[in-house]
């Protein structure tokens, strides 16, 4: 790797002697960098992966079996095969009204947050002012408690000013964590920009929203990218919350799964859950492979090379 | 930007008091940017802070029944919260359930995410992999265990088949499938952070660790590990959050009246089949504690073992 280089910067380096051992190991790898595990442990660190692996492929493939299969009870794959569970579940759950609902609820859950939450990183990642450890302790309580802690709560507000079951409190409730979650992937973000190219604009006679609009912005797209995507995979997939404040009309994809999973009377028929739970799957895989083509994970927390120039 | 003129306020402020409020105020950080913070304050405040002290304060208005049965006045949802062994044992069988599973996570993501920082083929394949069951979400993850790790499931046919065991193994409905059913999505988000952070650390230090003749083993301990411990703690935080607050796996995969009968299941319990509101609330807010005291413990663990900035901004 690059790392060898880092040596040429003092050039006396070279002079003591590393021990003989480390020295005969290194010569019998490729010229390239020896591993930091020992092999024991790789072996120990591949068996690990490989049993992981194992496990979610066997769950994966199990559940897209059944969806698929007719009477599956004690061989290795059921009798016959079918797509008749799809359509099934499409009219019995009226799926297009339930994607619509998880759809409409996420993107108005990302579009508040990142309009309420960009502003906040902002003053949170370049100023100074009174009570700013209490408003970033306030700000992060959320996305460090439980869900169900200020979940209950909240629901029996929202039951109390008769917001129960409605959109709206879906939409609510989904903020409390998004809003947090926004401010804290995009304070990185922010404090990557250089402060001079905002106060070279502010010289210039721009205005505190012309630098946004102008300058912050389009700096700030790849960061706003990554902050919608995680609050988006993280509204589809949020149960607590919602389950908490939704009724029949505004159940999201996972919350109307659980539902049908535990309905009174041993729940649907395990091939109907399967499907959409195959569903379910199918849409956050797409979103997520969307994602990672636009963002990379480890993007969000490592910025050593950058923090340290100013 | 804190300026050094605040030292004493009082004794200056004669000689200061020519500059307008408004100056003043600047000076000191309050200026009108501070109106971008007030939407998301308000978020906060209205849809957290409010119902959360509101939840507090319905703690203390306990149902009559309940004030019956446990007595202490208003202080009754928590003297049925700690005497009731049916709640009570719910913070025991929590912690059982989510302190191993956030632990593992760390410490398997470790070594997962020293492999996978070299560089070798199918790397972003096997990421991406490894990333995948954040999709799942918890309901599939639980149906999948159902039928994979079920009595009639592949894994035991396949362990029956090869002979290695005699009778189907009870790999769910009860802690073993809660427990998997957590590793399977903790995991991957535990190792992305870890890896993230691992990234963060200037592989210029750990070189300079090797040119002065330090062994792997010496390396990790003196220089990577502690880096890295902040980002440990973090990491173990956030996993461990997820695993307290487990509740729909604990119901699809667990055994829900026995031995998973999370404090999250309690909670809904009192919430939406007795509708008691009060009494949900204090569960809720008892879980919040437990959870606090947990992180507490790691910060000041991470306080101890700190020794310079990683990855952050220092």
């Amino acid at each position: 790797m690059a790392m060898q280089t880092a040596s040429s910067g003092v050039p006396d380096v070279d002079a003591p002697q590393p021990p003989a051992r480390v020295k005969k190991k290194a010569a019998a790898q490729a010229p390239g960098e020896r591993s930091l595990v020992a092999s024991p442990t790789t072996w120990v660190v591949w068996a690990g992966i490989a049993a992981f692996f194992i496990f979610l492929i066997g769950i994966l493939i199990s559940v897209v079996v059944d969806s698929f299969g007719k009477s599956w009870f004690s061989t290795w794959l059921p009798e016959s095969f079918t797509k008749s569970w799809y359509t099934g579940a499409w009219g019995t759950f009226d799926l297009t009204h339930i994607i619509g609902v998880t759809l409409t609820v996420a993107v108005a859950v990302i579009i508040i947050s990142v309009v309420v939450g960009v502003p906040a990183a902002y003053l949170l990642a370049r100023r100074n002012f009174p009570l700013k450890k209490t408003v970033t302790l306030l700000f992060l309580l959320p996305v460090l408690m439980p869900p169900i802690t200020y979940g209950i709560p909240l629901a029996t507000v929202m039951y109390n000013v008769g917001l129960g079951r409605t959109l709206t409190a879906v939409i609510l409730v989904n903020l409390v964590p998004s809003v947090p979650f926004v401010i804290m992937t995009m304070t990185p973000f922010i404090e990557q920009i250089n402060p001079a190219i905002e106060n070279a604009a502010r010289m210039s006679g721009a205005s505190m929203r012309k630098v946004f609009t102008k300058i912050l912005m389009p700096l700030l797209i790849p960061g706003i990218l990554a902050a919608s995507i995680l609050v988006l995979v993280r509204t589809v997939g949020m149960f607590d919350l919602t389950f908490l404040v939704s009724g029949p009309k505004s159940d999201t994809l996972v919350v109307a799964i659980y539902r049908a999973m535990t309905a009174a009377g041993g729940g649907e028929a395990r091939q109907l859950i399967s499907s959409m739970a195959v569903i379910y799957t199918v849409t956050m895989m797409i979103i997520l492979i969307v994602a990672l083509r636009f963002v990379s994970p480890t993007q969000l927390v490592a910025r050593v090379k950058e923090s340290r120039e100013d | 930007m804190s300026a050094p003129t605040i030292a004493r306020p009082k004794p200056t402020k004669s000689t200061k008091s020519t500059a307008s409020l408004r100056h003043r105020l600047a000076e000191r950080g309050i200026d009108t940017s501070l109106l971008m913070l007030v939407p998301a304050l308000f978020f906060a405040l209205a849809l957290f802070v409010y119902p959360f002290s509101y939840g507090i304060g319905l703690t203390f208005q306990p149902t009559s029944a309940i004030q019956q049965q446990w007595g202490a006045g208003v202080f009754s949802n928590y003297a049925a919260f700690f005497k009731d062994p049916f709640v009570f044992d719910s913070i025991w069988l929590t912690m059982r359930l989510a302190l191993p599973a956030a632990l593992f996570n760390v410490v398997a993501s470790i070594p997962v995410a020293f492999k996978l920082r070299q560089r070798f083929r199918g790397k972003k394949f096997l990421t991406t992999l490894l990333v995948l069951p954040i999709t799942l979400g918890t309901v599939l993850t639980a149906q999948g265990l159902l039928i994979f790790a079920g009595r009639q499931g592949w894994l035991n046919r396949f362990l029956l088949q090869i002979g290695v065991i005699h009778q189907p193994l009870a790999l769910v409905n009860n802690t073993l499938g809660v427990m998997f059913s957590l590793i399977i999505s903790g995991f991957p988000f535990a190792f992305l952070l870890i890896s993230s952070y691992l990234s963060g650390i200037d592989p210029s230090i750990e070189a300079a660790a090797k040119t002065m003749g330090a062994d792997w083993k010496q390396r990790f301990r003196r220089v990577i590990l502690p880096l890295l411990a902040p980002g440990l703690a973090t990491t173990f935080i956030l996993t461990f959050v997820l695993a307290f607050s487990v509740f729909p796996s604990a119901r699809l995969v667990g055994d829900a009246m026995g031995s998973t009968r999370v404090m999250a299941l309690m909670a809904y319990r009192a919430f939406g089949e007795q509708t008691d509101y009060g009494m949900a609330s204090t569960i809720a807010i008892m879980m919040g504690a437990v959870e606090l005291v947990v992180i507490a413990i790691v910060l000041l663990w991470r306080s101890s073992m700190y020794k310079g900035s990683t990855g952050g901004k220092g």
